[in-house]
């Protein structure tokens, strides 16, 4: 004889990672450690700001990088090549986000004594958003080229977000993008975000990027 | 895109919890979804028949989703409102001070599973 019964779950998908995500983010803050947890499009400049910014703050930070990609290395190989700094590459195998345990996977390999660990996750705003990683800080990178409407079109990734960054900036006279609105849309979002544009090729308001991250780690 | 990874994780957890309860196979697992939680109910149901023929016991399981409507609550007027139609900004006052009530959950509610009441050890492929 067979029966049909009912098991209830109740458990939302989130709740293991979300559990990891906030052991992970603890155990960072007693080792003195600061993750941040870099999210962006595919093309928004992300690992060229990173050079970029990495290279200042490796003045006064000793300064770690994760790359997390479907699949390559080619980014962790460009970062440690253009910056010295030490690097690992995540390989997400077809997933498109990291979660908390790929995070911590990774810092395991990245090994202790670090200040700052920047994660750059995988190119997509959707996803990404949806797994914490366990960050102490998330960044979204928005280039000039996307156009402003994009916190209008993924809202979640820049609900969750401590910092906006609008990148490429340096092609603003060739594209209809407007900071002015685009400030406007993300504050309809978080209205407790900041927003600051730079350039990576010509290094305008780099200082300013690179000093919200010195107030942040005093 | 995503749709697929939760799904996997969905099925494993599903998986899991019929091997713990001895059930011989699953035949329904019911979700709630949120109106506001990014997942598009259709990919959703494509990547679960896709996903389900790796699993052990939800080979011939269908998914029933039960869609949770956003809403949201005003902090400066006391009012709740549907947020998929007006977002972040409260339709009554104007205000943005405003944060999501539901709407963004995505949960897996229950299962529904052959058993064998005679206590005979289930046949498993």
């Amino acid at each position: 004889m067979q029966e049909v019964r009912t098991i209830l779950l109740s458990k939302s998908v989130f709740e293991d990672n979300d559990r990891e995500a906030d052991v992970l983010r603890e155990r960072l803050r007693e080792k003195g450690v600061c993750l941040v947890n870099v999210m962006s499009s595919p093309g928004s400049g992300k690992t060229t700001l990173l050079v970029s910014l990495i290279r200042r703050l490796s003045e006064r930070y000793r300064v770690g990088v994760m790359e997390a990609d479907i699949d390559s290395d080619v980014d962790a190989v460009t970062v440690a090549r253009e910056t010295g700094c030490r690097s690992v590459q995540l390989h997400t195998d077809g997933m498109c986000h990291l979660d908390a345990g790929m995070t911590e996977q990774g810092l395991r390999e990245l090994g202790d004594g670090l200040d700052i660990i920047f994660l750059e996750n995988v190119g997509n705003l959707v996803c990404p958003a949806e797994y914490d990683t366990g960050a102490n800080f998330n960044v979204v990178i928005l280039s000039v080229p996307e156009g402003t409407d994009k916190p209008l079109k993924y809202p979640l990734v820049f609900e969750n977000s401590d910092l906006v960054i609008v990148s490429k900036i340096d092609a603003l006279p060739y594209f209809d993008f407007d900071i002015e609105e685009c400030k406007s849309y993300v504050g309809k979002r978080n209205g407790a975000v900041e927003v600051i544009p730079v350039s990576a090729k010509t290094g305008e308001n780099m200082e300013a990027l690179e000093n919200w991250f010195i107030n942040k780690l005093n | 895109m995503h749709e697929l990874g939760i799904i996997v994780k969905v099925l494993d957890e599903v998986d899991e919890v019929a091997a713990e309860y001895k059930a011989q196979k699953i035949l329904k697992v019911t979700m709630e979804v949120g109106e506001v939680s990014t997942i598009v109910p259709d990919l959703f149901t494509d990547a679960f028949d896709w996903a389900k023929k790796k699993t052990r016991f939800a080979q011939d399981a269908e998914l029933e989703m039960i869609i949770i409507e956003g809403r949201t609550y005003c902090e400066n007027c006391g009012e709740t409102y549907r947020t998929t139609e007006h977002g972040k900004k409260c339709p009554y006052c104007g205000s943005h001070e405003t944060y999501l009530l539901t709407g963004d959950q995505v949960i897996i509610k229950d299962i529904a599973a052959v058993f064998d009441d005679e206590g005979q050890p289930s046949i498993n492929e």
